[in-house]
Order: C-alpha cells, then sequence, then structure tokens
C-alpha cells in the first residue's frame, strides 16, 4: 500500500481511511496552480509539472462516492478538480510520467496495465465498496475497459473528454451526451497551443536569422554593415512574417483557409505574407538584384510557412497518421525545394548586386 | 461550426461486421463520432474520414472486431522517425501541447 505524500503544495487536509491518511484536496486553485499553467503553456518547467501518483480525496468522500481516475500531469489534474466544485469524490492519479491523459493513453503509460497497479497499490477495494471507475474518455486509446473488468472486478465508464463536463456527467447517472464525446477545435482552443509552437520554432529559426544577417552584408551596393541592415534584417523580419504565418496565422484561421492538407494552408498565408513583405519592402523590379531578391522571398517565406503549419498537425485535434504521411510525402519535398531554391535566388541576389 | 476533417479516403479502419457484438465500447470512446450503431445492433463506420487513428476502439473492443493502425498524426514524428530519432518525442494529437516531457526535441509538442 502506498499513499501519495500529504506535503505536496495543493494538499489542503487529510481524510482518514481504512488504508491510511490520504490527503485531501480542495476545487478551488491557487494563485500558484494557475501561474504553474501559464509557464506550461509556454513550455517552463514542465518537465518537472507532475503530483504523485495515488488516491486523493477531494472534499470529505465517503464509500460510496465515485472515483475519478486521471494523469499526473498536474494540469490534468487542475482541470479536474477545478470543474468539480463543491462535490466529494476520491482521484485516483495513475503514474503517467507527467504526461497529459491523451498523450500518456497513445504512449501506453497511462493504460491497462498501470490502472491495474494503482488500483492495488492505493487499496481502493478498501476505501469504496462499490466497484465503479470513471476514466476520461481520451484514455481510450490506452486502457481496455474489458480487460480492467475481467482483471480487478472494477467496470470502467469513458467519462466525457472535457472535464467541465465531469459534473453533468455524473449528475446524469454516468451518461455522456453526445457532444461531450467529439473532440472539438474550437478557436479557443487553437489559440492556447500557439505559444509552445513559437517557443520551438523560435529556438530552431533563431540561428538561421542570424546567418541570414550575417550573410546579408555580402556583396554590393555598400559596405559590410549597412548591408547587413538592410538586407540582412530585411531577411529576418522576412523570416518571423514567415514564422508568424506559418504557426500563428495558420492555426487562427485554420477551418476558413481553403484545403485539408496544413502545408497547403500554410503554404496561404505564406503567399499572403510574401505579398505583404513585398509591398513593404518596395524594391527596385527594374533591375536583378530587386527581382532575385523578391523572387528568394517567395520562394522561402511560403515554404516555411507550409513547414511549420504541416507540424501543426501534431497539436491538431482531427489528423490521423495515413493522412499525415500522405500530406507530407507531397508537401515535403515542395518545402525542401522551395527552401533551397528561395535560398539560391536571395544569395545569388547578394553576389550581383 | 463544421467540424474540420482532413484528407480523404486515407484511414486503415476496418471493422469486421461478423465479429461484432453490438456492445458499443467502440462508439462510446471514439473522440471523433466516427461509429455508429444500426438499426440490427451492430457497430457500423459512419464517417470514416474523420477517424483519426488513436486506436482507443480497437483497444477497447471485446472481440478485436474493429481494427486500426493507431499512430499519431504529427508530422514532427514523422519526421523524427525518418531521422532515426525517438518517434514518441511527439505525442499528443487531442490534448496536443499542453504537456509532454519532450518539449524541445521537435517543434509539434
Ligand atoms: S481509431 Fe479513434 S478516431 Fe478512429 S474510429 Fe477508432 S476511436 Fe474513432
Ligand atoms: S466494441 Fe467491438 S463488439 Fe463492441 S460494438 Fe464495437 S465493434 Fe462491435
Amino acid at each position: 500500500m502506498s499513499l501519495p505524500s500529504l506535503n505536496q503544495p495543493f494538499v489542503v487536509g487529510v481524510v482518514e481511511t481504512p488504508v491510511g491518511t490520504v490527503p485531501q484536496i480542495s476545487s478551488a486553485l491557487t494563485w500558484r496552480d494557475h501561474w504553474g499553467t501559464i509557464k506550461a503553456r509556454w513550455g517552463v518547467g514542465r518537465m518537472d509539472y507532475t503530483i504523485e501518483p495515488g488516491i486523493y480525496a477531494l472534499g470529505n468522500p465517503g464509500n460510496e462516492s465515485p472515483v475519478l481516475v486521471t494523469a499526473n500531469y498536474k494540469m490534468s489534474f487542475d482541470r479536474l478538480r477545478e470543474a468539480l466544485s463543491g462535490r466529494n469524490a476520491w482521484i485516483l492519479v495513475l503514474d503517467t510520467d507527467g504526461i497529459n491523459v491523451w498523450c500518456a493513453a497513445g504512449k501506453g503509460t497511462f493504460g491497462t496495465e498501470e490502472l491495474l497497479h494503482r488500483l492495488i497499490l492505493s487499496g481502493l477495494t478498501k476505501i469504496v465498496t462499490h466497484r465503479e471507475l470513471v476514466l476520461p474518455q481520451l484514455s481510450g486509446p490506452g486502457v481496455a475497459a474489458h480487460q480492467v473488468k475481467k482483471l480487478s472486478g472494477f467496470r470502467v465508464h469513458y467519462g466525457p473528454i472535457r472535464a467541465v463536463d465531469v459534473p453533468s456527467y455524473l449528475d446524469s447517472g454516468l451518461k455522456a451526451t453526445p457532444e461531450m464525446r467529439v473532440k472539438t477545435f474550437t478557436l479557443r482552443e487553437r489559440i492556447v497551443l500557439i505559444p509552445i509552437e513559437l517557443v520551438a520554432a523560435f529556438k530552431a529559426v533563431l540561428l538561421i536569422l542570424l546567418a541570414f544577417f550575417l550573410l546579408g552584408g555580402l556583396g554590393g551596393p555598400a559596405g559590410y554593415w549597412a548591408n547587413a541592415i538592410n538586407y540582412g534584417l530585411f531577411a529576418s523580419v522576412a523570416l518571423l512574417t514567415a514564422v508568424i504565418a506559418g504557426a500563428v496565422l495558420t492555426p487562427i484561421l485554420l477551418p476558413i483557409l481553403p484545403g485539408k492538407a496544413f502545408s497547403f494552408k500554410g503554404f496561404i498565408t505564406g503567399i499572403l505574407a510574401a505579398a505583404l513583405l513585398l509591398v513593404v519592402r518596395h524594391p527596385d523590379l527594374t533591375l536583378w538584384p530587386g527581382r532575385l531578391e523578391t523572387l528568394a522571398w517567395f520562394f522561402l517565406v511560403p515554404a516555411c510557412a507550409a513547414y511549420l503549419a504541416m507540424n501543426f498537425t501534431g497539436a491538431s485535434t482531427y489528423t490521423s497518421l495515413s493522412g499525415v504521411k500522405k500530406e507530407m510525402r507531397l508537401a515535403l519535398p515542395l518545402e525542401i525545394g522551395a527552401g533551397v531554391a528561395g535560398l539560391g535566388f536571395w544569395l545569388t541576389s547578394r553576389i550581383i548586386a | 461550426m463544421k467540424r474540420l476533417t482532413y484528407l480523404k479516403n486515407v484511414v486503415t479502419l476496418k471493422l469486421n461486421e461478423e465479429k461484432c457484438i453490438g456492445c458499443g465500447a467502440c462508439v462510446e470512446v471514439c473522440p471523433q463520432a466516427v461509429i455508429g450503431i444500426n438499426g440490427v445492433n451492430r457497430a457500423w463506420i459512419q464517417d470514416r474520414d474523420a477517424c483519426m487513428e488513436c486506436g482507443a476502439c480497437n483497444r477497447n473492443c471485446p472481440t478485436e472486431a474493429v481494427s486500426v493502425q493507431a499512430g499519431v498524426g504529427c508530422a514532427a514524428a514523422v519526421i523524427n522517425t525518418m531521422l532515426g530519432r525517438e518517434p514518441s518525442s511527439c505525442c499528443c494529437t487531442l490534448e496536443s501541447c499542453e504537456g509532454t516531457e519532450n518539449q524541445g526535441k521537435t517543434s509539434c509538442c
């Protein structure tokens, strides 16, 4: 038997049970919990955003209170307890290495084996008299409900996808409406994913930006630093625009952009971004350096935006692996080809200037 | 709002009606409402192109009537696999980038 430590910042008290002292938690989140969520969204300190696995008491549950299962990723845990304000329930936290329910189910860490193991370790059979568990629906890829029943006697009920629907699910006698069962991808849901995409994209492009800036100094017509500031700085701005087009605009505009493939949607925002850059830059199109530079950005910006948009498939809620592979077979060579061609045009425009 | 759908006619989802006992586990667990139960109490694929190959139906079917090649529809993971790196460094599609330990390894999640 092993019970979670009482010495965790969100523990507000204790509940005595036949198996020992169980940490009590509240559904009210503190500023500290909210700050943790913000940091996690921006990719700061996510490695240790975990809580101890095991059984927790929300409010003052008794031996007939429902048992809800979640992952030991703090944000999953917080969303659940926040939704259950004013209720008494047991929360069984599985050890998913601090990964959210969906990811952990895909990897199998939120799986049948861990659930059976945690059921035994927590002594749940002595804490409650019933044999029912409510799991998040999104743990389905990892948990085989029929096997859990066979091996532990506990019947698995898949609760709604979103934690906010859990109270009405419980109140209606463990019945979920069809809407509760379908994963949406609303504007809000897309927007919260943008920071992490941006952080990742910036990490990747920072060195490239610097390289463009320094290469911009080469060639004519002015001295090295004057060129770097003119051409190099514009190159950096152009690439940043491409990042914004691919990793910010494409996710926001996802439903209204034409096509099904993400890279195509990104290509469209990339073309628009390149057109905007052209208007701002206003190059001398009567001369070859200006023409080539323009051409270069019409290759580089859409290629980069398409690539970043393609990466958003991983964050989206409706792409299949077969579909992504099909999209990539066509898109990836085009993106790389356009990137190389664009770079060639740009370097040539710098050398002949 | 109309639901977003991805590429058509690509998914590997298969249903063997003969093995199906109509328990409805696949319907309950599918996050895309791909599967329904028909008039004779058997599962049927009502919206194939919406399937994201998560594998939940397959995992929860007691008779192995429904099968799918489960995987994560994530470009960064596919690229990682091609480069011989850990493919699972991208993991998430539904709750997506809200929480993986692999942050920073890929531009995805
Ligand atoms: S693989 Fe996932 S999305 Fe596809 S039918 Fe099965 S449960 Fe639904
Ligand atoms: S889970 Fe399997 S047996 Fe049950 S309805 Fe679905 S396909 Fe049929």
